[in-house]
């Protein structure tokens, strides 16, 4: 993730990315305690996680680097993100059409099963008038 | 917290410059506020490890979403008192315009305060307040309550 900044920052990996299908991860650091007084993750940081995890399933479908903007994107928080424990993302682009790709995705610790927060998001794709957030101008990769 | 339990006991909307540098997630992001009276500015600096497309270059999504929450939970924590911060739920982020390597703002507004939960309006802008970079709805949970995740 050494193209994207503020993924470098906050030390996120891609564990694995494959036709559609993305797992990446995030490391645990004190810097991303929200609150100081139970330790618990900011909600943000996992909205960075699945945000850049489901953009990640969209290139991976669509071979489309850096011509893709997320338009939406909701995010389901089931429980507090432990405190001193990774962060997990699975990620699966499960429609495109000419325009659009939709996402859905999941964030975990130690059981996929028992999610930290699940998302759906969908994201414009390249496209000549440029729609979207994030969209370059020209089709610059 | 200590500074939402200070406030809390004297009946006054908390510090919330002293409450945003007491949140490490804060401090990463670099999120500074401004009060106006009863209106709560938070300001998101430029900074280089904010960056999500190096090509545009553009904020990444997930600052833009974690900039938007911040805003959401600290006018919640000005208006409503607690002594802990409120929790989310969801949160529908629409992403409207590129973010621009330049200062973002924000401004929240409850749209309704409940018993248990909040429901908040978010929006963030650069240099027109009238041309929203992005907007966030998003559901909170009242503090305290034990079913609350984040």
């Amino acid at each position: 993730m050494s193209g994207v900044p503020h993924a470098a920052a906050i030390g996120m990996r891609v564990i694995s990315a494959d036709g559609g299908q993305v797992v990446c991860k995030v490391p645990h650091d004190p810097k991303f305690v929200g609150n100081p007084e139970t330790g618990v993750v900011h909600g943000g940081v996992v909205t960075t996680l699945l945000d850049n995890a489901c953009g990640i399933a969209v290139t991976s479908k669509t071979g489309l680097a850096g011509q893709i903007a997320t338009l939406d994107l909701r995010i389901d928080y089931m429980r507090p993100a432990a405190a001193g424990a990774d962060i997990f993302a699975h990620a699966e682009c499960f429609k495109v059409t000419r325009t659009i790709a939709f996402v859905r995705g999941v964030a975990f610790q130690s059981d996929r099963d028992d999610p930290v927060a699940t998302c759906t998001a969908a994201f414009m794709l390249g496209s000549k008038s440029g729609e979207g957030a994030n969209l370059p101008k020209s089709g610059a990769a | 917290m200590d500074v939402l339990k200070r406030a809390s006991a004297a009946g006054t909307p908390p510090a919330l410059e002293e409450l945003v540098a007491a949140i490490p997630y804060c401090r990463f992001l670099g999120i500074r506020v401004d009060r106006k009276g009863s209106e709560v500015t938070t300001i998101l600096p430029f900074s280089q490890h904010l960056i999500g497309n190096p090509v545009l270059p553009a904020l990444h999504g997930g600052v833009i979403g974690a900039f938007m929450e911040v805003t959401a939970i600290l006018q919640i924590a000005f208006e409503t008192g607690g002594e802990a911060l409120a929790k989310p739920v969801d949160i529908n982020i629409d992403y409207l315009r590129s973010g621009r390597p330049i200062d973002t703002f924000g401004r929240a507004h409850i749209t309704k305060l409940g018993r248990r939960v909040i429901n908040v309006h978010v929006d963030i802008w650069q240099d027109q307040h009238t041309k929203p970079i992005a907007a966030l709805r998003g559901h909170f949970l009242v503090a305290g309550d034990v079913d609350a995740a984040g």
